[in-house]
């Protein structure tokens, strides 16, 4: 029900473009207005967050540790260790990298079964697999485009093409690695959240929408290179003008309206990015159970709300206790005087 | 309440089905045996806390204040405000499942709520549903829904099936660490005045007198003497208590846990302890006032945490020691290890750690000036100071239960191990997805360690007991060690309901059952009078 209803919201987007520009011919407004509005939301929407996320402080050093500990000289410590229980900077560059890059918490994945009265525990790459797939490709292929975005090509993208398309045989134009593994990838995220019942059973709409947008960018991509063949010099020509800032629909040539709904999916999702859970791209780097090192106790990590508490003081127990202390024989303490302390409390503080 | 044997009690649990009815659409049942008794308002008052009088979760309705909306959507926002990890971990998820069935509870129960990610859904899809003009248009397909009583009834459920234990945490892709949202909603809930029975009265007690059970110090002093008697009478050693309680000027503060010092098994753990300082001649003192290394505080609010810690370091300096000494026990130690110096410090008032027997210096220490008992003790025996004669465990095969918390908040694997194979012969390691960082919870952390809420406690420990029962049928294990207060009480309940022929102890029990003492006696049992291998008919 819930894909059901992403499923439709994705045709409409679809429609939007489609009559817009075979039927009103609005191409300005879809070939550059609307590209720029939602690039310029993306952008700012994704700097709004940054400063949302980093306006609440880390007020504790709160590291999730899968590695052994630094303490005493002789516990050795394998670099699995370091870069899951990071004592110094560079350990924590390691572990963000390999998550951010690698997705190691993913690679941890397990699969529980209850066998009878025993839980049994299966490996399960599966999934880190499928993101694998499909994050890389979709990486590779933003990179891909940058030759629609750049005159010259840069060397660096022109090998990555070369390399992404080696299947050569397959016909003109030959075929890109990346466009399969991203449809393997998607489709088997995809049935996941369809057939895992416990996957199906915590999604939500809004977990189906940005899979079958992505789906429907991917597609129409392959659809425009491979079968309704569109004027890629036009294309060109357009896309370099608004990465120049200097937009322009290419007069007469023959873009076909394949091209805008695709320009129009892509305007979508960037659009929709900051603001859904997409952002856990950005979002990754914030989180304080991996980019913080496990070294509390060697190094103090300050909070910049902290505040002193209400708490009983040794004078007020003694006081409490003198009799019975003195009399089991444990020792008084004669200098301590009762004292006033400063403290504050959640309700004080926050009556302010 | 009885509970079903053993082996129906998780008959009912699936894991690959899940229920017919949307979850946004299940109304929170509170199952008998899976939730705690509500706090007596008179406790909550003189710990300066709000309440709703008397009252108890099975009430249909409950007497929540009448601006409860406003409390409750103002401590959300500021805790976003004041908590980046809260803010970020609302945002970010992206629900693909792999915390799903990493959860202990989840695994007991079946119960989908259970699963990490909807517990956090529970508040997340509030955020969205009461702060967000996207979540109000779609709702439920964006995951939004709006605050009601039954949302507080299910928070109140949930967050209390919860032991923050962390596991979830390291799972997920980007680190959402479902223990966190734990900690912010029961804090919310206790702004509310919503608070456990079980989980109020040792702070209370540990605020007013010093310790979780409440013991003063005479009491504390005569327990200690008692099992020093019992030591006496095992190796013949005597050991003079009265120097280690309240004796200003000594080098190091040694900081226990009142489980160890109240009831079986820790008192064993306490036992080796003392034996231990005696057979170095330690320069270390306890306090009667900071007789509490645990912290019930830290289950109801960060704040409360504080307000029980407060006094460790206060009392160090009042006693004038150089540095501070704590006992095994887990959720003390993420506190000790992640929040201490930041709430305290700078420590400037005390010295940086270094043993005095060997002259090691607790570089990772320097700033906190806390000190792990196994960390000191393993140094120890790295450094040869310890006559041990390992074949006095002979009669345990041993496996190790990591704790939660010294886990996966500190990283502290190898010290226990390297103790343990050097103090016993017959050392065997659970399968290796329970242990270390995936280590399982007992069930019963977080201040869920009650009676009334038992049914959930055992289905909450069975994927530890499980592994337990493992090793005990393919090696004959019959020792559960771990290094923790709580679960030295608790994983004691669970083995006898999983696997009665296991027992449980901690790390210095060991210790002391190997340490060979100048002058001791020739020793049949063991420090709980269990017969030594092959000293069985001399006793
Ligand atoms: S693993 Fe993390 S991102 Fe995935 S569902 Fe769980 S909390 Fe969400
Ligand atoms: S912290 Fe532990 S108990 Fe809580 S949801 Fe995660 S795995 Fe479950």
């Amino acid at each position: 029900m819930n894909a059901l209803v992403s499923f439709i919201l994705v045709c409409i987007l679809l429609f939007i473009p489609w009559i817009g520009v075979s039927v009103l011919g609005l191409k300005i407004l879809f070939g550059i207005v609307i590209p720029y509005a939602c690039f310029l939301v993306f952008v700012i929407g994704l700097i709004y967050k940054i400063i949302y996320w980093a306006r609440s402080p880390v007020p504790y050093k709160i590291p999730a540790t899968c590695g052994q500990q630094k303490s005493l000289p002789w516990v050795r410590r394998t670099l699995k260790d370091r870069i899951e229980s990071p004592f110094y900077t560079w350990e924590v560059i390691l572990r963000m990298f390999l998550e951010i890059v690698f997705f190691r918490s993913l690679f941890r994945n397990l699969r529980a079964d209850l066998s009878g009265k025993r839980l049994i525990y299966g490996s399960a790459k599966w999934l880190w697999l499928g993101a694998i797939l499909f994050h890389w490709s979709f990486f590779i292929i933003l990179l891909r485009h940058l030759r629609l975005f750049t005159n010259p090509v840069p060397v660096f993208i022109q090998k990555l093409d070369y390399i992404d398309s080696f299947i050569q045989s397959l016909g003109v134009p030959p075929l890109y690695i990346t466009d399969i593994l991203i449809l393997a990838g998607l489709i088997f995220l995809l049935l996941r959240r369809f057939f895992d019942p416990k996957v199906s059973y915590l999604s939500y709409g809004s977990d189906f929408f940005p899979l079958f947008l992505i789906l429907g960018i991917v597609i129409s991509g392959i659809l425009m290179r491979y079968y309704i063949k569109v004027d890629v010099y036009g294309v060109k020509q357009l896309t370099l003008g608004l990465a120049t800032l200097n937009p322009t629909i290419p007069e007469g040539a023959k873009i076909g309206t394949i091209f805008y709904i695709h320009l129009f999916l892509v305007s979508s999702l960037a659009a929709y990015f900051p603001f859904s859970k997409l952002v856990h791209m950005i979002g990754i780097f914030f989180s304080p159970t991996r980019n913080m090192a496990n070294n509390n106790r060697a190094v103090r990590h300050v909070n910049p709300w902290e505040y002193p508490v209400k708490h009983l003081t040794y004078a007020e127990f003694q006081e409490r206790f003198k009799e019975v202390m003195e009399q089991a024989g444990i020792p008084i303490d004669e200098e301590v005087k009762p004292e006033k302390h400063e403290w504050q409390s959640w309700y004080i503080l926050e009556k302010k | 309440m009885s509970l079903p044997k053993p082996e129906e009690l998780i008959q009912d649990v699936e894991l690959h089905k899940t229920p017919e009815k949307h979850w946004m659409d299940i109304k929170p049942e509170l199952k008998k045996g899976y939730y705690l008794s509500i706090i007596d308002p008179k406790i909550l008052e003189e710990l300066d806390l709000p309440n709703m009088g008397k009252w108890q979760p099975y009430d249909e309705k409950w007497p929540l204040p009448e601006n409860w909306k406003d409390i409750v959507r103002e401590e959300i926002l500021r805790r976003m405000e004041k908590h980046r990890s809260f803010k970020l971990f609302m945002d970010i998820c992206v629900r693909c499942g792999a915390c799903a069935d990493k959860c202990h509870f989840f695994l007991g129960t079946g119960d989908p709520k259970n699963m990490p990610v909807l517990r956090a859904e529970l508040i997340r899809s509030i955020i969205k549903g009461e702060f967000s003009t996207f979540g109000k248009i779609f709702g439920k397909f964006a995951g939004a829904r709006r605050l009601t009583e039954d949302v507080i009834k299910e928070w109140f459920y949930y967050f209390y099936q919860c032991s923050e234990c962390r596991r979830c945490s390291i799972f997920c892709p980007y680190g959402i660490d479902t223990a966190e949202v734990t900690i912010m909603m029961r804090e919310i809930l206790l702004k509310l005045g919503i608070g456990t029975d079980w989980g109020l009265k040792p702070v209370h007690n540990s605020y007013y007198i010093g310790n979780h059970v409440g013991i003063p110090p005479h009491t504390l002093k005569e327990n200690l003497e008692f099992l020093m008697s019992d030591f006496y009478e095992i190796t013949g050693i005597q050991v003079d208590v009265s120097k280690y309680l309240n004796r200003k000027g000594a080098e190091i503060l040694y900081v226990p846990m009142s489980g160890d010092y109240f009831a079986d098994p820790g008192i064993y753990t306490m036992m080796g302890i003392l034996a231990l300082f005696h057979y170095l001649d330690l320069d270390v003192t306890l306090s009667a006032f900071a007789s509490e290394g645990g912290n019930f505080g830290y289950f109801n609010s960060l704040e409360m945490a504080k307000r029980l810690h407060s006094k460790i370091y206060e009392e160090a300096r009042r006693l004038k020691v150089k540095w501070i000494l704590g006992g095994e026990c887990g959720h003390k130690w993420r506190l000790w290890h992640q929040y201490h110096n930041t709430w305290f410090g700078p420590i400037d008032f005390l010295e940086i750690p270094k043993s005095p027997i060997t002259g090691t210096v607790f570089e990772h220490a320097k700033d906190s000036k806390l000190v792990h008992i196994c960390e000191f003790t393993a140094d120890l025996i790295a450094h040869n100071k310890l006559n041990l004669d390992p074949s006095r465990n002979d009669h345990l095969i041993v496996t190790f239960h990591d704790s939660c918390n010294p886990s996966r908040a500190m990283g502290f694997f190898e010290e226990p191990r390297f103790i343990l194979k050097h103090v016993c012969n017959n050392f065997v390691e659970m399968p290796e997805n329970t242990i270390k960082e995936k280590t399982f919870c007992c069930g019963s952390g977080s201040g869920l360690n009650a009676g009334e809420n038992m049914e959930i406690r055992m289905r909450g420990g069975f994927p530890r007991a499980n592994a337990v029962e493992y090793v005990h049928k393919n090696f004959g294990v019959n020792t559960l060690v771990c290094i923790c207060a709580i679960d030295r009480a608790v994983l004691t309940s669970l083995m006898q309901y999983w696997v009665p022929e296991v027992s449980v102890a901690g790390v210095h029990e060991l210790v002391a059952n190997a340490l060979v003492f100048p002058g001791e006696k020739e020793r049949t049992t063991d420090l709980r009078y269990r017969p030594l291998k092959g000293k069985e008919g001399n006793v």
